[in-house]
């Protein structure tokens, strides 16, 4: 029996400024992940992630990475590479308070 | 110090073009990212968690203070106004862009500084004792051996592609402040019948499988160093395994073929290529020395250390914890903490670097060192200069008093940085400081070394911290090990696993248990917590450490 498929956004960092990025639904990347698309569809979860293999030129390191249904992150790796470093509010922490002010 | 002559400069910036037109071609899509990565990583940079980070070497830790000035340059300009010193003397950089990386190592070219072989399989910086040219107890400065070795293995076309990444460490004292014993090759200056020469270390190394070096030869003639060493590297190149990266290391080579088997090789090796050394380097190394005099120590009164010392408790505490005996009359080392409690460990801010660089010129002889235990030093101040000099230390965050104590933790960058963290470390490091800031209780404790790594690779030296602990994901948790009874010094031992884990939350509890357990158990304030430790062994630290189990009757106390 194969493994029922779980969410995924996929994820890798960009080329020239190497944070983080997720796939958005109209197919540019996207820095926040509550912009990301949730992939529920294993194939289409697989083509998206052969296209964005493709693009060499924008991204490194593209993979698949686990979210709730609601497209929280499962593991704690995901969650730190969603808010930034937990010692200075430099990474993602930092533009979201950017746009709060 | 050591200043780069035509050859160097002319060496660097044709390095620097390179990776500059590499850069461009990653950028304009000609270079994938599996071409590339290879070329990045010789020159320092890596893809982290959260964006790219560029590694600079400090060759053994020594820099000047127009250098120093410019890691604050780097800093203010393309990070995010700080930078970040590591267990092996080199400073990183968290928040780079790829574009600018260039700039960066053009920018170091300007000050001798560079990136070159700060990562890959190659051989990286050299380490040496952070108190080297200063201490005391020395029988020889190790540094211009260093900067020989540095010369030697740059770029050796010979070792680019080793079965692993290779680190050399070198001291000239027999109190191991360099951890030899956990290098791929600990070198020690020692001195036999008025002639100076090297004991040689090899197959020490931390990680995944941590092992104490073994000694290969108990004196080497200085004029042997870099033929021996080269016939070291050699043997490993043609021994190590290449088949399985965790078995890829000297130290593993070594235990496989024993070290009977290894000195024979090398021996042999050695003999066929010394002829080779015709001298050159031995004209070389003369020259380096020369850069390496000691500075023109000044003669003056000691009295305003005196005046300051009696009159001022905050720096009699600092004078009393942050200072070292100096070879010097009228001289002291003084190390600069930058683990204000609560602060992440080996941070320093853009200003604070500026700020040290500044003492070194005016009260240090334009010298700083980078330690291990990732602090700043000033390795030569007269003690009439120290009052002043602590005043601008307390202006800028750097007067905390805690060198060698519990606060003064080795931690990694972790998971908040680093890309095979499987834990944080950071965190773990400010809040054991913090809370024993909190209860006061730091100088009654005393000596004490907590080493904290976030994942098996063992970056935080965790194996040889008299506290260890180990970050590890455990089912998608945090979880952290503890280990007992590590030492990196002379008397160099690897920890003992105290048994499960903890939780997030449950390890500065645990931490604390542990500490009141040692107070209450240590013989007098003078014995140390390693020394309580040999003394008592494992059980009672355990019993401190797992109560629960204790109490169910399921105590493993002998
Ligand atoms: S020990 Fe692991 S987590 Fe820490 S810096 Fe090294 S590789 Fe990264």
């Amino acid at each position: 029996m194969t493994r029922a498929f779980t969410p995924k956004v996929l994820t890798a960092n960009h080329l020239l400024e190497g944070d983080v990025v997720y796939l958005s639904a109209s197919g540019g990347w996207v820095r926040d992940l509550a912009q990301a698309e949730v992939l529920t569809n294993e194939v289409d979860a697989q083509i998206r992630l052969i296209e964005a293999e493709q693009q060499v030129d924008t991204v490194v390191g593209v993979y698949l990475a686990d979210v709730t249904a609601e497209g929280q992150p499962k593991h704690f790796r995901e969650d730190f590479r969603a808010t930034g470093p937990s010692n200075y509010a430099h990474g993602k922490q930092a533009s979201t308070q950017a746009e709060l002010n | 110090m050591y200043q780069y002559n035509d050859f160097d400069t002319a060496f660097l910036t044709e390095r620097n073009a390179q990776f500059r037109a590499q850069v461009e071609r990653r950028i304009n899509g000609s270079l994938t990212e599996d071409e590339f990565k290879p070329l990045r990583l010789m020159n320092g940079v890596y893809l982290q968690l959260h964006a790219y980070m560029l590694r600079v070497a400090i060759p053994y830790g020594t820099l000047n203070s127009a250098q120093m000035d410019m890691l604050a340059h780097l800093a203010a300009k393309y990070d995010k106004g700080y930078g970040h010193f590591t267990t092996r003397q080199n400073i990183q950089y968290n928040w780079p862009k790829l574009r600018d990386i260039p700039d960066m190592l053009d920018d170091l070219g300007t000050v001798g500084m560079h990136a070159i072989q700060t990562s890959g399989n190659t051989i990286r910086n050299v380490t040496a004792d952070h108190f080297a040219g200063a201490a005391a107890d020395e029988v020889a400065d190790p540094r211009p051996y260093a900067e020989l070795l540095r010369q030697w293995s740059t770029d050796h076309p010979e070792f680019q592609f080793l079965p692993r990444k290779f680190k050399i460490a070198v001291t000239g004292a027999e109190a191991d402040r360099a951890v030899i014993r956990a290098h791929d090759i600990g070198l020690q200056l020692v001195e036999q019948v008025g002639e100076i020469g090297f004991r040689v270390i090899v197959g020490g190394g931390l990680g995944r499988t941590p092992m104490i070096g073994k000694v290969l030869r108990n004196f080497l003639p200085m004029a042997d160093l870099l033929p021996y060493c080269e016939a070291i590297v050699s043997i490993y190149n043609r021994l190590g395994r290449r088949d399985n990266k965790y078995k890829a290391r000297i130290k593993i080579t070594v235990h496989e073929n024993g070290i009977e088997t290894i000195r024979d090789q090398v021996e042999t090796r050695f003999a066929q290529i010394r002829p080779a050394f015709t001298g050159v380097d031995q004209t070389l190394l003369a020259d380096i020395k020369a850069q390496f005099a000691a500075p023109d120590f000044a003669k003056k009164s000691e009295a305003p250390f005196t005046a300051a010392y009696d009159a001022d408790p905050v720096f009699r505490s600092w004078a009393d914890t942050n200072l070292t005996a100096h070879k010097a009359p009228g001289y002291a080392i003084v190390s600069i903490s930058i683990k204000k409690q609560g602060d992440t460990p080996g941070d320093a801010t853009a200003e604070q670097m500026r700020a040290m660089a500044e003492l070194a010129r005016t009260y240090g002889h334009d010298e700083l060192r980078i330690s291990h235990e990732q602090n700043v030093i000033l390795p030569h101040v007269h003690r009439a200069d120290l009052p002043a000099l602590h005043a601008t230390l307390k202006a800028h965050g750097l007067a905390t008093s805690n060198i060698g104590l519990i606060s003064d933790i080795i931690a990694c960058p972790g998971m908040d940085y680093c890309a095979l963290a499987t834990a944080r470390s950071i965190p773990v490091a400010q809040q054991i400081a913090t809370r024993f800031d909190e209860l006061k209780l730091e100088h009654d404790i005393g000596e004490l070394k907590i080493k904290i790594s976030g994942c098996i690779n063992a970056c935080g030296h965790h194996h040889v911290g008299h506290i260890g602990i180990l970050g590890l994901d455990r089912a998608g948790v945090e979880n952290y090990q503890i280990t007992l009874g590590g030492d990196h010094t002379e008397t160099a031992a690897v920890g003992e696993r105290a048994g499960p884990g903890f939780a997030y939350d449950e390890i500065v509890p645990a931490i604390e248990r542990l500490i009141a357990a040692y107070l209450h158990l240590r013989n007098s304030p003078d014995e140390r917590f390693i020394d309580a430790y040999r003394r008592l062994g494992l059980a009672p630290f355990k019993a401190a450490l797992y109560p629960a189990v204790n109490a169910g009757g399921k105590a493993d106390a002998a």
